[in-house]
């Protein structure tokens, strides 16, 4: 993912509660907060909404970032807390999302019954695994970026990439499903 | 055997769940800037509730404790 930097003194109006500054920001990292967001929730119209949730928790928070730090990273932190609340609020069976989940078909050899037990088993990951086994094994993000974005260590993030294949392994063997 | 294991899943799970980058969806397709602009209109910053409580607490002491008054303005 590109990173995009303001000028200091954008940051520095904006920690001050500038709302020019802010719209700058806002502008400037829209798309790249959106297009995280989305390949955690893997649903558009809630990744606009979280883009806006995250956009709002990073204005109330203004007095508390340090213009020294980079912005964009520090959004994609605040993004990924917002997209943990919701993965925490929604419910497992129910929320899947057609327009990411099901129908195109990128491999013909994968039958639809496959498709839908492996999404079933992956929507009852605990949340913190979910989005670690997302942004590493389906999106392919670098381990460093994820870590990052969720402010553990990268040993971390290995771990929870771990516990959730071996979670899913379990879950798909007890649907009779040999990975 | 472990990395096998993480393979063989990541190869399934890749097949099953597309990665979004590239699918209808995976760009955003208008400005939310509006939207933000109204939220903000919606919501104004609101004060934490434990701003408020400590406040409270400051305002009980001194009626208890008016002797401090002085202090606290000392220190502020």
């Amino acid at each position: 993912m590109p990173v995009l930097e303001q000028p200091t003194d954008v940051l520095r109006q904006f920690s001050h509660g500038d709302l020019d500054a802010f719209e700058a920001l806002f502008r400037t990292h829209q798309s790249e907060v959106y297009g995280w967001i989305v390949r955690i929730v893997r649903d558009p119209a809630a990744a606009e909404d979280l883009t806006l949730e995250t956009f709002w928790r990073i204005h109330r928070a203004h007095a508390r970032f340090d213009p020294a730090r980079s912005f964009g990273a520090w959004a994609r932190g605040v993004a990924t807390n917002a997209a943990l609340d919701y993965l925490r609020t929604a419910r497992p069976e129910t929320d899947l999302p057609d327009d990411l989940v099901s129908p195109v078909l990128p491999d013909p050899g994968v039958s639809e019954e496959l498709r839908r037990k492996t999404a079933c088993a992956f929507h009852r990951l605990p949340p913190k695994l979910r989005i670690a086994a997302t942004l590493a094994l389906i999106e392919e993000q670098p381990y460093k970026e994820i870590a990052e974005a969720l402010g553990i260590s990268t040993s971390a993030v290995k771990v929870r990439v771990f516990r959730a294949v071996r979670f899913l392994r379990d879950e798909l063997k007890r649907q009779g499903i040999e990975p | 055997m472990m990395e096998n294991d993480q393979e063989r899943m990541q190869q399934l799970l890749r097949k099953t769940m597309l990665p979004v980058a590239g699918r209808a969806g995976a760009e955003l397709r208008h400005d939310l800037w509006p939207g933000m602009l109204k939220r903000l209109e919606a919501r104004p910053v609101e004060v934490p509730w434990f701003d408020w409580a400590l406040l409270a607490a400051v305002a009980v002491w001194l009626v208890f404790s008016p002797g401090a008054i002085p202090l606290l303005l000392y220190y502020l």
